[in-house]
């Protein structure tokens, strides 16, 4: 294995989280709704993908249930946020807190105990090619699925009808919802797919990048995810981009400490976002376009007239 | 006349719960329990650091069981909150309280002021006071330990160290390591990296994965998870437990653990406590009292494993002390002439690195 395939390797496992809660995320804030809750969301689907993956013995499963978990986490946001229209970002901020600590209560007793690992993609003939396989055709499923997920998005957004409603109850609620459009259940399923993507964020920590469980293990991701989407203008592609550049530059400094060139390790362990912040800036430097992305109606509660 | 009372006490446990004050109402416990309050600054789950020190908490209720009753408060931040947590306890009856982070320092000195008739005991602290006492373990001990096994069981000679902050605990064990490799092999080589957290298992697998894709052929760490051995194991690389025993993640890869064991120490205070001895102390203990302890010897030859014993054996007795000259730093200062050891001063304060480790000791 040489030197830079085992890089990039290091990069993808670091950015695939990332990329996952930060696609699920974007569809919400798309929709016009905060959602500040990624960290709990994160951290409910790896403890519950972790225990199942490793009562039934199989990694699929408890990553279906991960996905699954996230979703359900999210219920009392969505009761909370659309059917009470309360304050989306104190029960973001609620479900966040109350996602780690039922994080660590479910997870007491898997705590110390070794997981299973999600097996890598082994496709005969492809995988075994030197560099190309196993940069390419060698990892698990997640990794392809956060590819995936993020074209899926990008298509469904910018290219269908449903994606052009979730951007319209997004940009004017209210006139969205005078065109008769259900502007509450559109959300309530925008959000319902935020909860399925950070579940499976979480359930790559648990069950791929490091298989297993430990409080807070999900250590700042979720809100990484939420400051990317910000910062990629809510822009599917962008997002890719910006994790990438993320993993890429935190992988960047460990080499480089590893390296012993004496860089101070607060400065590397800081550069990423810096990286990722000017980036992502510089991008959207066109304001226009800009303020064309940014979801008008996001964090603003919608109650229809009756 | 005892309803009354009865429901006078219940009504006083009430009140106290509803201040807020307390973990369990203290009225309505029996006047003579000890109470030991813990202030962690991780989560008990976090299978290192706060996981070891709740294993100590979980000692003093087995050993001393209805003469004492112990509570604990998790993830308390150094800082503000710590004093807050420090004085929720001390208000609520606690009479022995633990504060189980360097960082809880000067919140547990402020503290202690104001509840003279409270005992404190601060971890890996340097500021006592008449009710304050302070402790630590000598984990070089054992580092020196794993350092020459990596010594004999790398076959480039080089480790990868995976660091966490760079303060003096964390310089002394990496030095530590570097002189126990270098009396069997020379010429050994440690590549550091920092990742700046006590505690994120992401960041220390990347970390893992950086130093085997750098050439090393033997992991340890100073961090507090068990992400690292995982990586070990998966790339067939050796590599050392860290705080507890970890051989389940990697049991044809841990060649043995340095770990924390203060469940002696903490079972003694309370003790101390409730006979009326306790007094104003500082400890620093190593091998020979049992604060730290050796995993079992594994995956390793017969001769490793008896050279790892001796050298344990020779530490806990006193004959062999890691820090014995002559050690020259590394721009080849000699920082300890022949036949003498570094000073227990000396070592709480190591700012510099030994010669031979190629990282530069970041400010």
């Amino acid at each position: 294995m040489n030197g830079l395939e085992a890089f990039l390797l290091t990069v993808i496992a670091a950015a695939t989280p990332l990329l996952l809660a930060a696609t699920g995320e974007l569809v919400v804030e798309r929709a016009g709704v905060l959602n500040l809750g990624v960290e709990g969301m994160m951290a409910t689907g790896a403890v519950v993908a972790f225990a199942v993956a490793l009562m039934s013995g199989s990694p699929l499963l408890g990553v279906l249930a991960g996905a699954l978990a996230g979703m359900v986490v999210v219920l009392p946001f969505v009761f909370l946020t659309q059917v009470l229209a309360a304050s989306q970002v104190a029960s973001g901020l609620a479900l966040a807190l109350f996602g780690l600590g039922l994080s660590g209560l479910i997870g007491e007793g898997f705590v110390g105990q070794p997981g299973v690992r999600l097996e890598k993609l082994h496709i005969p003939g492809l995988s075994d090619i030197p560099f190309i396989g196993p940069v390419i055709f060698g990892h698990d499923v997640l990794v392809y699925l956060s590819f995936f997920m993020t074209a899926l998005v990008a298509w469904l957004l910018f290219r269908t009808r449903v994606g052009l409603l979730l951007r319209a109850v997004g940009t004017n609620h209210d006139a969205a919802h005078a065109l008769g459009h259900p502007v509450r259940r559109i959300r309530t399923l925008a959000i319902l797919f935020g909860g399925l993507m950070a579940g499976l964020a979480g359930a790559y920590l648990s069950v791929s990048y490091t298989p297993q469980w430990v409080e807070d293990m999900t250590a700042g991701r979720g809100w990484i995810a939420l400051a990317l989407v910000v910062f990629a203008t809510w822009r599917p592609l962008r997002v890719l981009a910006g994790a990438y550049l993320f993993g890429t530059v935190w992988i960047l400094g460990l080499h480089a400490q590893a390296s012993g060139y004496g860089l101070p390790p607060q400065l590397l362990s800081a550069l990423p976002y810096l990286a990722t912040i000017i980036a992502l800036v510089i991008i959207a430097r066109n304001r226009t376009l800009t303020l064309a992305n940014t979801p008008a109606m996001i964090g603003r509660p919608f109650m229809p007239e009756r | 006349m005892t309803t009354r009372r009865t429901f006078m006490l219940a009504a006083a446990g009430v009140a106290v719960l509803a201040t807020g004050l307390a973990l369990t109402p203290g009225a309505v416990q029996a006047e003579e329990k000890l109470k030991v309050g813990f202030i962690y600054v991780g989560p008990i789950g976090d299978h290192g650091w706060s996981y070891q020190h709740d294993q100590g908490r979980l000692a003093i209720e087995k050993a001393l069981g209805d003469k004492v009753q112990t509570s604990y408060i998790e993830k308390v931040p150094e800082g503000a909150d710590a004093e807050r947590a420090l004085e929720r306890l001390a208000r609520s009856g606690h009479k022995l309280i633990f504060a189980t982070s360097f960082g809880y320092m000067d919140s547990v000195i402020k503290v202690a002021k104001r509840h003279p008739d409270v005992k404190f005991e601060h971890a890996t602290g340097y500021k006592r006071a008449n009710n304050v006492s302070t402790y630590s373990a000598r984990f070089y001990e054992g580092r020196y330990i794993i350092g020459k096994i990596a010594g004999k069981m790398s076959k480039k000679g080089m480790a990868g160290y995976i660091a966490s902050f760079p303060i003096p605990e964390v310089v002394r064990g990496i030095n530590s390591f570097m002189l126990g490799a270098q009396s069997v092999n020379p010429d050994f080589k440690i590549k550091v990296v920092w990742v700046n957290s006590w505690y994120d298992p992401g960041k220390e697998a990347d970390a893992a994965k950086v130093l085997i894709a750098q050439g090393a052929d033997i992991l340890t760490q100073h961090t507090d998870s068990a992400a690292p051995m995982q990586v070990a194991a998966e790339k067939g690389v050796y590599a050392f437990g860290q705080a507890s025993d970890m051989i389940k993640f990697g049991p044809k890869t841990q060649l043995t653990a340095v770990i924390d064991d203060w469940a002696p120490y903490y079972v003694q205070r309370a003790k101390d406590v409730l006979e009326g001895k306790w007094e104003s102390k500082d400890t620093w203990g190593g091998l020979a009292s049992g604060m730290v302890k050796m995993a079992p010897y594994t995956n390793m030859p017969e001769e490793v494993k008896k050279m790892a014993q001796e050298t344990e054996a020779a530490i806990r007795s006193g004959k062999l002390h890691p820090f014995t000259g002559p050690i020259y730093d590394q721009d080849g200062k000699l920082r300890v002439k022949e036949g003498e050891t570094l000073s227990d001063k000396e070592l709480l304060g190591m700012n510099w690195y030994v010669k031979g480790i190629d990282d530069k000791l970041p400010k």
